[in-house]
């Protein structure tokens, strides 16, 4: 579709809908991406990112990202600050799957040692991580420890044994949001989700295998301080979030404030997935803490998956973890809302940060990041398509307009069934092993629906995040292996 | 039990389009659209286990909502798969109530060739109507 007339073009990558494009926008909406991007883009994002200017308490602009496309509510790529005081918070900002995210780690093995032994490697992560529809895990919690880890997060898995002390220091807020308060969610919440940690789900969640080719260093300097010393170092990258908890979390959450909207606080929204409430009521209030305790079972879903993957390296290459030198880089949140400090007309300013399919991406020196990264800024990750390859970025000082914030991956542009009718899940198998990728999933319709050529070129959006100085590319990782929900 | 793919919404998710003749109707087609996105072949479950659910809502939309939502939940709580058996939904002065009895089976990966799990259900472009056709919803379905 073509782009609205009323798109004005800010710099190469910046673009802007002012507020009159639509009744009721507060503030501009502004659509990072470049001028290829931006044409691709299908008309939701427009729309969506708009009906976001009109919530109470936006501040600065509505934003979208690169990899932007169709979502509900909000546009996937979008970014909007509210005011803590005046402001509201909306589950549908946040999305369902409540800290859905990105985990990265290196080894200190070479693609020499690993390609003999791919197959047996992915196979057992298959078997180990289990995937797909109503998929339970490995570990039995009873309700109670459930609870226990929604308040403690990465903590709980600490002290369970399923986390190294590092792990907690580079994960996004220490690995748990403070203030979670398990009382705040339904007992069909608990039920949906506490026999789900340590899966991965299915849609475009995945862990893969992956290569830094010496060629793919960008940044040399920085990818030796993410831990990337070795040519050809192997790494593994993982997405999945709260699984049917955080999704029931925020079912239950948007009915109870579509309830009290209006007739209590006088929120009108354009869409009935920006139902909102304002953050400092009981209801916005009770929704923030529930939140947390998805965010923070996001946190412990990928922590036990990254433990399950130590487990597997150590068994096929009969080495100890620690000795295969299975090290976290960073774990990076996509659907949260969090409080953050940033400056508003010079002042600053707290504010509440939603992001929805979008990256956080801290500059160097920002209080929040683990020391270790202070000097380089925060790693971002952004997985691309099973087929084409990821990317390892850092966050930028020039970011501040977009609340430091960045893509998130590649950003569909051909639908699910789209994709199932063009490629067959078990040709694309074949295809992709005779190019050096071997893939498991429990669908081939899944596998189908995932096909590189159903997304972006994440090398265009990784283009377009770091022409407009959201973040700058360090690193690209190619697939070797892969295991796909 | 008529319902249709809609390819040009929400590209990273999954809308649908249903219909039937009544309310009873258009709430079974919606539940089998919800179910053939995340098994194929959603005929080949058989009726082992029983289920009866009830809800009450003031809003129409806002019911069948409420209904699609309880087969997610049913599917991670008791990996239950299920279909409609037989459904009643009254409308009185208060709002409607439904009373749907349901059967289907425990998800077997070995048996219903998996599709994509169904996170949640949407109010993004949510609709309920009727027209001189019937009953028509329209659902977004989060991937």
């Amino acid at each position: 579709m073509p782009k609205p007339s009323a798109l004005r073009r800010v710099s190469e990558t910046i673009w802007e809908l002012p507020r009159s494009y639509k009744d009721g926008m507060l503030v501009p909406a502004r659509i990072y991406a470049t001028e290829k991007l931006v044409e691709e883009m299908d008309e939701g994002v427009f729309n969506q990112v708009t009906n976001v200017a009109c919530l109470p308490g936006i501040v600065k602009y509505a934003c979208c990202m690169p990899d932007g496309h169709w979502g509900y509510g909000f546009p996937i790529g979008g970014v909007a600050a509210m005011d803590t005081g005046k402001g509201v918070i909306s589950p549908g900002g946040i999305g369902f799957d409540i800290n859905c995210g990105m985990r990265l780690a290196v080894t200190d093995l070479t693609l020499g040692e690993v390609k003999p032994r791919i197959k047996e490697l992915v196979d057992a992560l298959f078997y180990r991580i289990p995937s797909g529809v109503g998929s339970t895990g490995l570990l039995r919690l009873d309700r109670h420890e459930f609870r226990e880890a929604l308040e403690e997060g990465s903590r709980w898995c600490l002290r369970k044994g399923y986390a190294w002390p590092e792990d907690i220091e580079l994960t996004e807020e220490r690995g748990c949001f403070e203030g979670a308060d398990s009382s705040k969610v339904s007992e069909k919440a608990i039920e949906r989700g506490f026999d789900q940690v340590g899966t991965l789900g299915s849609g475009n969640h995945y862990c893969e295998i992956q290569v830094a080719r010496p060629e793919n260093v960008f940044d040399e300097e920085t990818a030796r301080a993410f831990g990337f010393t070795l040519p050809d170092q192997v790494a593994i990258m993982f997405h999945c979030g709260s699984r049917g908890f955080g999704h029931q979390v925020a079912t239950d959450y948007l009915q109870s404030f579509l309830k009290v909207m209006e007739p209590k606080y006088g929120i009108k929204v354009l869409d009935r997935e920006l139902a909102s409430a304002p953050f400092s009521s009981r209801e916005g209030q009770d929704y923030w803490k529930a939140m947390k305790c998805a965010a923070n079972m996001a946190f412990v879903n990928r922590q036990v998956i990254l433990h399950r993957i130590r487990e597997v390296f150590s068994a096929v290459f009969g080495r100890p973890p620690e000795d295969l030198g299975i090290r976290m880089v960073y774990d990076v949140t996509h659907n949260t809302a969090k409080v953050e400090r940033h400056t508003v007309n010079g002042k600053e300013t707290e504010l509440l940060v939603h992001r929805k399919g979008a990256t956080r991406a801290f500059p160097p020196g920002m209080k929040g990041l683990p020391e270790k990264y202070m000097q380089t800024g925060q790693p971002v990750i952004i997985g691309g398509s099973m087929e084409t390859g990821s990317y390892l970025l850092a966050g930028l000082g020039t970011g501040k307009e977009a609340f430091y914030t960045t893509a998130h991956g590649s950003g569909r542009t051909m639908s699910r069934h789209h994709a199932k009718r063009m490629y067959r899940g078990s040709k694309l198998q074949h295809e992709m092993e005779a190019r050096g990728i071997y893939v498991r999933s429990v669908t081939w319709g899944g596998l189908a629906e995932e096909a590189g050529a159903a997304y972006k070129k994440v090398d265009e959006v990784v283009e377009a995040t770091e022409s407009a100085g959201l973040s700058k590319r360090v690193l690209r990782l190619i697939p070797i292996g892969n295991i796909k929900g | 039990m008529p319902y249709r793919y809609l390819d040009e919404i929400a590209t990273a998710d999954v809308a649908f389009e249903a219909t039937g003749k009544s309310l009873e109707e258009v709430f079974a087609s919606a539940a089998e659209a919800t179910l053939n996105v995340m098994i194929d072949e959603p005929e080949r479950i058989e009726k082992k286990e029983r289920v009866s659910v009830k809800l009450e809502n003031r809003d129409r939309d806002m019911l069948l909502y409420d209904f699609l939502n309880e087969l997610v939940y049913l599917k991670d709580a008791k990996k239950l798969l299920v279909r409609v058996e037989s459904m009643d939904i009254k409308e009185g002065a208060d709002g409607l109530s439904l009373e749907a009895e349901l059967s289907g089976e425990e998800l077997d990966p070995a048996k219903h060739p998996l599709g994509a799990d169904v996170k949640a259900v949407t109010l993004h472009m949510f609709s309920l109507e009727k027209d001189e056709n019937g009953w028509r919803a329209v659902a977004v379905l989060d991937i």
